[in-house]
C-alpha cells in the first residue's frame, strides 16, 4: 500500500541544539499513528516540520494530497497555508481557537478555503448560494461533533473538553485526509479521555482519516494506535505496534527511567 | 460664553462634521494595519501626501478629467501602500515588533525627502473641484456642498468596508490573521496576501480623504501629511486602535471637539493641535484601550 505521508531523515536544529535528528515516519491510509516521547523529545518540533510551520534543516517531507492512492508529492518548504489546502489539519497543544469569536465562527474560519468566490463574486451574489452552502455544512459539522447546542456561544467559555472538541472540529472543516492532533487529551481527566478515545476513533470513521497524534496518556495510545514511534532526545528510539512498544527495553528506560512509579 | 444661536452651533457642527469625516478616512488605515499587524504604520501619512502630488499631478500637471484622475490617484496610492509593505515590512514578519516600527518610522522620512526632491519642497496649490466649494443653504445654515458629500461618501465607504470585512472570503480571512497568523496559515489562509489587501484597502481610503482633504486646505508640500497624520493616529487611538468603528467614531469626536473649542475659545485657536493631545491623554487615563478598544486576556 502506498503511504500517505512520509518523511526522509528530517532534522531540525536550532543553533546548536538538535531537536529532531534523522525522523523517518510513514503513514498509511486509515492508521492512527502516534508518537510518543518524554517532554523535549521533539515531537512538537516534528508537527511543525511536517505541517509546514518550520522548514527542515536537512531531510524532505513528502505527503500525498489526495490521501489513500494519491500521488506522494515533496512539500518541504511549503508554506503552512498551502499545505493545509492539500489536506492536512491540525490542532494545537495549548488550544489556539480564535479568541472571542464564536464556535460556529471558528468553524467558518475552518472552511474559509472552501469558498471559491473572491470578492467581486460575493458582491454579486454568485456566492450567496455557496454562502448558504459553506453555512449548511458548518451545521452539520458541529451536529456530527455534538457541538450544536453551544453553536453560538463565545469559544473561550467552554469547558476544557469541548475546546478540544471544538478545535478537532476547527481542523476537520478544512476538509482534511490527514489530521494531526498533538496531545488531545492533555489537561483531561480520565472520563474525558476515555470519551475523546471513542470520539477520534468515530471522527476518523466518518470522515476517512488518516491520523498522526503526539500524546501522552499511554491508556488512550496503546488503545487507540494502530502504531506507535517513540522519541527521545530528537531520536527515533523505537517503533512498531503497541504490543511490540510495551515490551520495547530502550522504550521503558527512556520514558520511565528506570523509575516504575511515574 | 455661553450665548450664541442655533445656527451658529449646527453651522460648527457641520464643520466639525466634515473634518471628523476626513479624519475617519485615514484614521481606518491606521487601525487596519495595527489590527493585524500591531504596526502603527508611521508611513501612513506619506502615502497620504503622496496621494495628494498624485493628484495634484493627474490634475494640474497633465489636466486628465476628474474621473480618470481620481481613480488613479487610488489605485497608485494602494499600490504605493502595497508596495511599502513588501518592501519594508514583509521582510520583518518574523522580527521583534520594534523592528518593524523603526522600519515604518525609515519609509515615512524616506518617503518625505523623496517628496522633497522629486517635487520640491515649494507649495502648491491642490486642484479645487467647483461644485464642492460652492456654499448652499440649509435653513439658517450656510456650508459648503463638501459638509454634504464628505459625510455621505465616507459612510458609503465605511459600510463597503464592513461589508468586506464582515461578509467576504478576504474579510474572514482577515479576522482571522488579526487573531493568530500561524492558526490563520494553518487554516489554508494566506496571511501575506491577505496583508497585502489590508494594505491595499487602508491606503485606498488614504486616497479619497487626501483628495476631499486637499479641497478643504489647498495648500500642499511634503510635510502636509504630518499633522493630518498624528490627528487620525489620535483619533484612531480614542476610538480603540484595532476596531474600525472605533477608529470612525474617534474621528468624529476628535473633528467636532476641535471645531468647537476654536469656536467658543477662539483665543486659543493656535493650541488647536495641542488640543487634540490632551483629549487624548484624558481618554488614555480614563480607557487606556480607548472607546471601543477590546482588552485582550491571554491566557497561556
Amino acid at each position: 500500500m502506498q503511504p500517505v505521508l512520509r518523511t526522509e531523515h528530517v532534522t531540525m536544529r536550532f543553533g546548536g541544539v538538535m531537536a529532531v535528528g534523522d525522523l523517518n515516519i510513514e503513514l498509511f491510509p486509515h492508521e492512527i499513528v502516534a508518537i510518543i516521547g518524554p517532554n523535549g523529545a521533539g515531537k512538537t518540533t516534528a508537527f511543525n516540520l511536517i505541517t509546514g510551520v518550520y522548514v527542515p534543516t536537512e531531510g524532505k517531507v513528502f505527503f500525498a494530497p489526495g490521501g489513500e492512492g494519491g500521488k506522494l508529492v515533496d512539500i518541504t518548504g511549503k508554506k503552512a497555508d498551502a499545505i493545509t489546502r492539500m489536506g492536512m489539519a491540525r490542532t494545537f497543544q495549548n488550544i489556539r481557537l480564535f479568541k472571542s469569536q464564536t464556535v460556529y465562527e471558528n468553524i467558518l474560519i475552518g472552511q474559509h478555503l472552501h469558498v471559491k468566490a473572491g470578492l467581486f463574486a460575493s458582491v454579486s451574489g454568485i456566492a450567496r448560494k455557496e454562502e448558504q452552502e459553506m453555512r449548511r455544512r458548518a451545521d452539520e459539522l458541529l451536529e456530527l461533533l455534538g457541538l450544536s447546542r453551544v453553536r453560538d456561544e463565545l469559544c473561550t467559555s467552554l469547558p476544557y473538553g469541548l475546546q478540544r472538541r471544538l478545535e478537532i472540529a476547527r481542523a476537520l472543516a478544512t476538509n482534511p485526509t490527514l489530521l494531526l492532533l498533538d496531545e488531545p487529551a492533555a489537561g483531561m481527566n480520565p472520563q474525558e479521555t476515555v470519551e475523546l478515545t471513542a470520539f477520534i476513533h468515530d471522527v476518523k470513521e466518518q470522515f476517512n482519516l488518516t491520523v498522526l497524534m503526539i500524546e501522552h496518556h499511554m491508556d488512550l495510545v496503546m488503545d487507540i494506535s494502530d502504531r506507535i514511534y517513540v522519541l527521545d532526545f530528537g531520536q527515533t528510539i523505537a517503533a512498531g505496534t503497541p504490543a511490540e512498544i510495551q515490551n520495547n527495553d530502550r522504550v521503558i528506560e527512556a520514558y520511565l527511567g528506570g523509575n516504575t512509579d511515574a | 460664553m455661553f450665548t450664541f444661536t442655533l445656527p451658529e452651533l449646527l453651522q460648527q457642527m457641520a464643520n466639525g462634521l466634515t473634518v471628523g469625516c476626513l479624519y475617519a478616512l485615514v484614521a481606518i488605515g491606521y487601525t487596519m494595519v495595527y489590527g493585524i499587524l500591531r504596526l502603527i504604520n508611521f508611513a501612513h501619512c506619506d502615502i497620504f501626501m503622496m496621494s495628494m502630488y498624485f493628484c495634484f499631478y493627474s490634475i494640474s500637471v497633465f489636466s486628465l478629467p476628474w474621473p480618470v484622475a481620481l481613480l488613479l490617484v487610488v489605485v497608485a496610492t494602494a499600490l504605493l501602500g502595497v508596495l511599502i509593505e513588501k518592501a519594508a515590512y514583509r521582510p520583518l514578519r518574523e522580527a521583534p515588533r520594534i523592528s518593524l516600527l523603526i522600519s515604518a518610522i525609515g519609509v515615512s522620512y524616506l518617503l518625505e525627502n523623496l517628496a522633497t526632491v522629486l517635487f520640491t519642497g515649494v507649495p502648491r496649490s491642490f486642484p479645487a473641484v467647483g461644485s464642492l466649494q460652492k456654499i448652499v443653504n440649509l435653513g439658517d445654515v450656510r456650508v459648503q456642498q463638501l459638509a454634504i458629500y464628505a459625510p455621505v461618501i465616507m459612510l458609503l465607504l465605511l459600510a463597503a468596508l464592513l461589508y468586506l470585512i464582515n461578509k467576504t472570503k478576504t474579510g474572514m480571512a482577515m479576522r482571522a490573521a488579526s487573531k493568530d497568523f500561524e492558526t490563520a496559515r494553518l487554516m489554508g489562509i494566506n496571511v501575506n496576501k491577505t496583508i497585502s489587501v489590508t494594505f491595499l484597502v487602508g491606503s485606498a481610503l488614504a486616497a479619497v480623504g487626501a483628495v476631499i482633504w486637499g479641497q478643504k486646505y489647498s495648500q500642499i508640500q511634503p510635510y502636509v501629511g504630518v499633522m493630518p497624520g498624528l490627528k487620525c493616529f489620535i483619533a484612531a487611538v480614542i476610538g480603540g486602535i484595532g476596531n474600525i468603528k472605533g477608529a470612525v467614531v474617534g474621528s468624529l469626536m476628535l473633528g467636532m471637539l476641535e471645531i468647537l473649542m476654536v469656536w467658543r475659545f477662539s483665543a486659543l485657536s493656535g493650541f488647536k493641535d495641542a488640543f487634540a493631545f490632551i483629549i487624548l491623554i484624558i481618554i488614555l487615563i480614563f480607557k487606556p484601550t480607548g472607546l471601543f478598544g477590546e482588552t485582550f486576556v491571554d491566557k497561556v
